[in-house]
């Protein structure tokens, strides 16, 4: 029976109501707007990152380091772009 | 009457209503050509529902050829008029709608379905594959590019051309001071065509990534198929950027938003900013397959491996990188500060680096190899000192000191026709003639081939080394006159003169495609080049299913083990094969999107709301459509492989 229990979903549902437990607090308790972004920034991609491998299967393949590779990818052109533009439009300009 | 006044064009010459009358004269005579020989049938049967990756390459490539010379057309134009001081031959509206159409049309709908004419036809092969991954979804790619390129295309006899340059920058492409429909044009036209590009670039990474042959593992791919999987991931990255763009221009076109406005909270320069996100890898797009085409080309005339196939594929790996983080080099000047140039300087200088990698691992190649200059392969020897000269000017511009002298003068005009000519348009042409053969059952001409390539890169040097100079004495570009006391004149001729011979060079090509139609032998081996990789393993012309029996795998050049090496190539025997079915839907769908963008340009909105439900429609139809493809039956391969000789090796 013990191995049939999906113990890995199970604690993977639970954590991620945790995450989002924890995301409300921003929005139920008086903290200033940089806390809450930091809040909301940190449980965001540790909730996307528990989606991807618990609940979407992206390490349950043979072909799971071309999925982490892409996202990995993925993840440093996007945050490339969103801080060179910040650094571009508003942080350097003269 | 008030309805067609919106079709009318602003601002009118002779010249374009000969080009309205000419058009619909083409137009008849395709239709009643196509009824009088009863080619209707066959055209809807072969070619417009065809989902085969084969057909579907040569369809890009005859629209790339078509829109090659609408482009060139152009840039003869512009040339023409900058040739002698305070010219008269186009006024300055005219001049902005041409240099605008031409840079469109030669990027994004000659040079881009050019790449993907060649990735489509070889790619699969190259791997072994039958087809591509989403075949009906390779049909939808095709059919969006062409019928954006299409609306592109009519802009400038129904309602005006876009006028405010390739880039398109806010606030000039603003509803205040861009007042015709043109930017509309600009701002569908390629969001249509720029998805079907998207979904290619989707494609090619899953067929690439999922349905290689037995054996090829990654670091044994054809060198063109490595870059090609580059080139795609670019595309699925980069391309996202450009349509959430042209969706924000758009809007503040269409519907008065304030994305790129200079009041009310908009940022004009954030259109410049995205526009280079996704334009800079957009360079690198064109640039990597016509790497991939260089290095399969002069790798089969050496009679050697490409050297450094390691490196190779590492510097096209740093490339994928670094050209997502070079943008800004393209507006050093907007204001930003010297902190944000000097990163953007550092990076850009840094990509020369895995560039010249690349080179000198040609030039290894050659070295001791047993050298036959064919047409591919002399365009390839003129690619290196051409594209050298590009590249360097290129480091130039990348210092961002420097750039506030060479920025928007003709200096970089000089500077990207070298880069991309020899880079792109060379590559493109050797590769044309080298997979000729493959695709049509004959070789092209070498003698005209050789011809065409000379005259091409003499008139490339001519036309375009003037620019270097009078950019540095300071003409700008996108100016359409200047007068005779800067002294430009006579470079400017020189630069005219330049142009006409890169039309002759085109004319040449045309010749001898016509001329080899007509005289070249058929009786080719399917493996006329002596070449190395897979797609030279199949017969030729190659059948539906590619190959009767998946090819196996033991290194990068796979046929040259099995043509020198003894390696058995196709172990086993016939087996059914399951093949896609055609449809007509791709064709449909996209048809009902060339008239909602047509319908949003021109704010016909009940048209465009009918035109919304029509592609949700074809869509709708796809979720709910039961389509299993068919099979190819034993008789029938064994049928096919003994007309065409068998399957040897």
């Amino acid at each position: 029976m013990g191995e049939l229990f999906p113990r890995g979903q199970v604690m993977g549902f639970i954590f991620s109501l945790v995450l989002t437990a924890v995301a409300m607090l921003v929005y139920f308790m008086d903290m200033s707007f940089t806390t809450g972004m930091t809040v909301l920034l940190v449980t965001a991609f540790i909730q996307a990152g528990l989606q991807l491998v618990v609940f979407m299967h992206a390490g349950e393949t043979k072909d799971k380091y071309d999925i982490y590779a892409n996202i990995v990818y993925g993840v440093l052109m996007a945050l490339a772009v969103v801080f060179g533009t910040l650094l571009l439009m508003i942080w350097d300009v003269v | 009457m008030e309805f067609f006044e919106r079709f009318a064009i602003p601002h009118p010459s002779p010249a374009i209503y000969a080009s309205m009358v000419a058009i619909v004269l083409t137009s008849i005579a395709l239709v009643v050509g196509l009824t009088y020989f009863k080619k209707w049938g066959y055209l809807w049967r072969e070619w417009l529902t065809t989902v085969d990756h084969k057909r579907i390459g040569i369809m890009y490539l005859i629209s790339a050829l078509l829109m090659l010379f609408r482009g060139g057309v152009d840039a003869i134009m512009l040339r023409a008029q900058l040739a002698v001081p305070e010219n008269q031959l186009l006024d300055a509206q005219h001049y902005n709608e041409v240099f605008t159409t031409h840079g469109v049309v030669m990027i994004l709908f000659m040079a881009m379905p050019f790449i993907i004419a060649l990735m489509n036809f070889v790619v699969p092969l190259q791997i072994g594959a039958r087809d591509v991954a989403f075949p009906r979804l390779n049909a939808l790619s095709f059919w969006l590019f062409f019928f954006g390129a299409m609306l592109f295309n009519i802009s400038f006899v129904v309602g005006g051309s876009p006028d405010a340059g390739w880039t398109s920058y806010f606030p000039l492409a603003g509803n205040e001071f861009s007042e015709s429909v043109g930017s509309n044009y600009y701002m569908i036209a390629i969001q249509i065509a720029g998805i079907g590009t998207l979904m290619t670039g989707i494609n090619f990474v899953t067929t690439i990534m999922k349905m290689r042959a037995p054996g090829m593992t990654l670091m044994k791919m054809p060198m063109f198929t490595w870059t090609a999987l580059i080139t795609n991931l670019l595309i699925t990255f980069a391309f996202p950027v450009l349509t959430v763009l042209l969706a924000m221009g758009t809007f503040d076109r269409l519907f008065g938003t304030h994305f790129f406005t200079m009041d009310n909270g908009g940022m004009d320069m954030l259109w410049a900013n995205l526009f280079w996100v996704w334009g800079h890898p957009e360079v690198y797009i064109l640039i990597l397959p016509a790497f991939g085409v260089y290095s399969e080309v002069i790798s089969t005339f050496s009679r050697r491996n490409l050297f450094g196939y390691k490196a190779m594929v590492a510097s096209i790996v740093v490339i994928s990188v670094l050209s997502f983080i070079v943008w800004a080099h393209h507006f050093y000047t907007m204001g930003q500060g010297p902190l944000s140039n000097s990163i953007f300087s550092i990076t850009t200088m840094a990509i020369a680096v895995p560039t010249g990698v690349k080179i000198f691992n040609w030039l290894f190649t050659m070295y001791k190899g047993k050298i036959e200059i064919t047409t591919p392969m002399l365009y390839s020897l003129l690619f290196i000192p051409l594209f050298t000269i590009g590249g360097v000017t290129g480091v130039m511009l990348g210092m961002s000191a420097a750039d506030y002298q060479y920025h928007n003068t003709m200096f970089l005009v000089a500077h990207f026709h070298m880069v991309i000519i020899p880079g792109v348009v060379f590559a493109m042409l050797a590769g044309l003639t080298y997979w000729w053969p493959k695709m049509f059952g004959f070789m092209l001409n070498e003698r005209l081939g050789k011809w065409a390539a000379w005259i091409l890169a003499i008139s490339t040097l001519v036309a375009f080394m003037p620019m270097f100079l009078t950019g540095l004495d300071g003409q700008a570009r996108r100016a359409y006159t200047y007068s005779e006391a800067t002294g430009f004149g006579p470079l400017n001729m020189l630069s005219f003169v330049g142009a006409i011979g890169l039309a002759i060079g085109f004319a040449v090509i045309v010749y001898n495609i016509y001329y080899s139609v007509r005289y070249s032998p058929r009786n080719i081996s399917a493996d006329p080049w002596d070449a190395r990789s897979l797609e030279w393993a199949t017969h030729t012309p190659v059948p539906e299913y590619n190959f009767a029996i998946l090819p196996q795998v033991s290194s990068s050049e796979a046929f040259w083990d099995a043509k020198k090496h003894g390696h058995k190539l196709f172990p086993g025997r016939y087996e059914e094969i399951h093949m896609p079915n055609k449809s007509g839907v791709p064709f449909i769908m996209s048809a009902i999107f060339f008239i909602w963008g047509f319908a949003l340009i021109f704010s016909l909105w009940t048209l465009a709301i009918i035109a919304t439900l029509g592609i949700f429609a074809c869509m709708t139809h796809r979720s709910f459509e039961k389509d299993d493809g068919h099979h190819i039956h034993l008789g029938e391969i064994e049928e096919t492989e003994e007309k065409l000789g068998g399957t040897k090796l």
